[in-house]
């Protein structure tokens, strides 16, 4: 436990003085304020003279305004958060020969890896706190609405989802540290890792559901059959991108509006009876158990990534570290 | 004599695939000496000093370090015993005194103490007054300096040294090697180096033991190992001589 924390701290501290921390953080914030005061403006104008819709505060992070939200904006940036902590944090230290002096003190070899890992995790939910209640606090200036509890929740709800995202690809970049001697390659590993996973999935999920169940050209008539074929091959490809995952779960539960994460094709009759039926938004809770299944997989992937880079690091020679 | 042993091993091996890089080694290291261990590169020196530290397992054999199994208890060792590798790194963006405590703090040293035990070692290694610059300006014999500050702040009871003198200017060798004497006759420690530089060895060590390819081909003082190769007891051996011998052999 000794030897976790005084890593750890050494980490902290060099995170909080590195220059790209510094960068990092002045560049989520830039643009986090610009979609806020973009958002906020447009909302302003729509509302003007109107009663305020229930649980206005979240549009602040799900509506669009003119360019995109914050919700993808951190969906698509998040990552590289991510892997800008991480890509270098082992490898650096075995270029520098330092890794070897620090597996020769009295402290267990876990530990490197477990307090460099938390150090990158409480980063990413320092910055991203920071950012939250920073839209939070212009938000309220600029619509004057103050978040209610419900708010609050759903809130803090995607700030834990977004933290073990981040953490993921912190996770994948620790490991191609660890895997890589060099830093340049584990860079640019994560950075692929990162573009495939994130937009080749997408579309290969098309391609793939154009193979297997191809639609018939324009004017045919559509089997129904295929078409839900297609569409289901489809969702299931691309859920296995994170970002996928990720971007489902937290728009549904920033946007009570939403009841169900599958496209319209894909509902039963009952289901789409109930939608048309029920105008409310949903409580917290139901829009929790949606996306149960989503939050579970980011966690899942995120453990079974740090524990694939523990595994990895443990099983190492040290005449390699 | 017996509970002076701090280092023994036994048919210690360690292959790596189905390359050996230690065979089968007996070693005896008692309280107090200096050790040399001598061999080409690529003999395995290095290896059995991570052997030692509980950082490589061994393939079989035993091994105990000042009592200790390095497999089983690897913390305990690790806590009595400096290593300073060959080419020591440190963190170039801190300067000395914070490289310092934080071996000092891995080590579990108070804050208090351990300022105490840095200001003693920075004025002994004579890098008193450089203690705030960052080390990634030190030179290469600054750096060796250092690094034997850092081994000593734990207060050791035995130091592994991997080719302590490589790539120093013949003033920083001799520094070195002054110190090396130093620590082992003023503050007891048992010191085990591992070195090809033969000439310096000869002029410390009380001990030396030759590895090459793996095998420890002899062990024992200077002397001895002259009179039984060379046949000569006189002042005219070097160690090179006998260690050219060896190596032609093996």
């Amino acid at each position: 436990m000794h030897g976790i924390i005084t890593i750890f701290r050494k980490e902290l501290e060099d995170h909080f003085s590195s220059t790209r921390f510094i960068l990092l953080s002045a560049l989520i914030i830039m643009v986090g304020v610009i979609i806020t005061a973009m958002v906020g403006m447009s909302i302003q104008e729509e509302l003007k003279g109107m009663t305020k819709p229930t649980l206005i505060f979240l549009f602040l992070f799900t509506s669009t305004g003119k360019l995109f939200s914050f919700v993808q904006f951190i969906a698509f940036f998040g990552p590289l958060i991510g892997i800008i902590l991480g890509f270098d944090s082992i490898n650096r230290e075995r270029v520098s020969r330092t890794l070897s002096k620090i597996v020769s003190q009295p402290i267990y070899r876990d530990s490197i890896i477990n307090a460099k890992f938390l150090a990158g995790v409480v980063v990413i939910a320092i910055v991203l706190i920071a950012i939250v209640l920073l839209i939070s606090g212009l938000g309220i200036r600029l619509i004057g609405v103050v978040p209610g509890p419900e708010e609050a929740w759903r809130l803090i709800i995607y700030l834990i989802i977004s933290i073990l995202y981040i953490a993921f690809w912190l996770g994948i970049s620790i490991l191609f540290s660890v895997v890589f001697r060099s830093t340049a390659t584990s860079a640019l590993a994560s950075l692929a890792v990162w573009i495939f996973f994130s937009f080749f999935v997408g579309l290969g999920a098309g391609f793939l559901a154009d193979a297997i169940a191809p639609l018939p050209q324009s004017g045919a008539q559509v089997d129904p059959e295929v078409l839900i074929r297609h569409e289901r091959i489809q969702r299931v490809t691309s859920l296995f991108s994170p970002m996928t995952l990720y971007s489902e779960a937290t728009t549904t539960i920033l946007d009570p509006m939403r009841k169900t994460t599958r496209s319209l094709i894909l509902m039963g009759p009952m289901e789409r009876l109930s939608l048309s039926r029920f105008q409310n938004p949903l409580p917290l809770l139901q829009s929790l158990f949606i996306v149960s299944p989503h939050i579970i997989s980011i966690i899942a992937i995120t453990f079974l990534c740090f524990g694939v880079c523990y595994f990895i690091f443990m099983r190492q020679e040290i005449r390699t570290i | 004599m017996e509970d002076h042993i701090v280092i023994e091993t036994e048919e210690l091996t360690k292959k790596y695939g189905h390359q050996i890089a230690v065979n089968r080694l007996n070693l005896k290291i008692y309280e107090g000496e200096i050790f040399g261990f001598l061999g080409p590169n690529g003999a395995g020196k290095t290896t059995t000093l991570l052997m030692f530290l509980g950082l490589t397992e061994p393939t079989s054999g035993k091994v105990r370090v000042i009592g200790y199994d390095p497999i089983r208890e690897p913390l305990r060792i690790k806590e009595k015993v400096g290593y300073l590798p060959e080419n020591v790194g440190f963190y170039e963006d801190m300067n000395a005194r914070q490289n310092l405590q934080y071996v000092a703090r891995l080590n579990r040293i108070p804050d208090d103490i351990s300022s105490k035990r840095i200001d003693e070692w920075l004025k002994n290694v004579g890098l008193w007054n450089d203690a705030e610059k960052k080390v990634g300006n030190y030179s290469k014999g600054m750096r060796q300096r250092l690094g034997i500050a850092e081994v000593m702040i734990k207060e050791p009871k035995i130091l592994f040294l991997d080719e302590p003198t490589i790539g120093l200017d013949p003033e920083g060798t001799n520094w070195m090697l002054d110190m090396i004497r130093t620590l082992s006759k003023e503050k007891k420690i048992t010191i085990f180096l591992s070195s090809h530089l033969l000439d310096q060895v000869q002029r410390i060590c009380d001990r030396v033991g030759i590895m090459i390819k793996g095998n420890l081909v002899a062990v024992g003082p200077i002397e001895e190992l002259a009179k039984k190769k060379l046949g000569i007891d006189a002042e005219h051996y070097t160690l090179e001589e006998i260690y050219m011998k060896y190596f032609k052999e093996g």
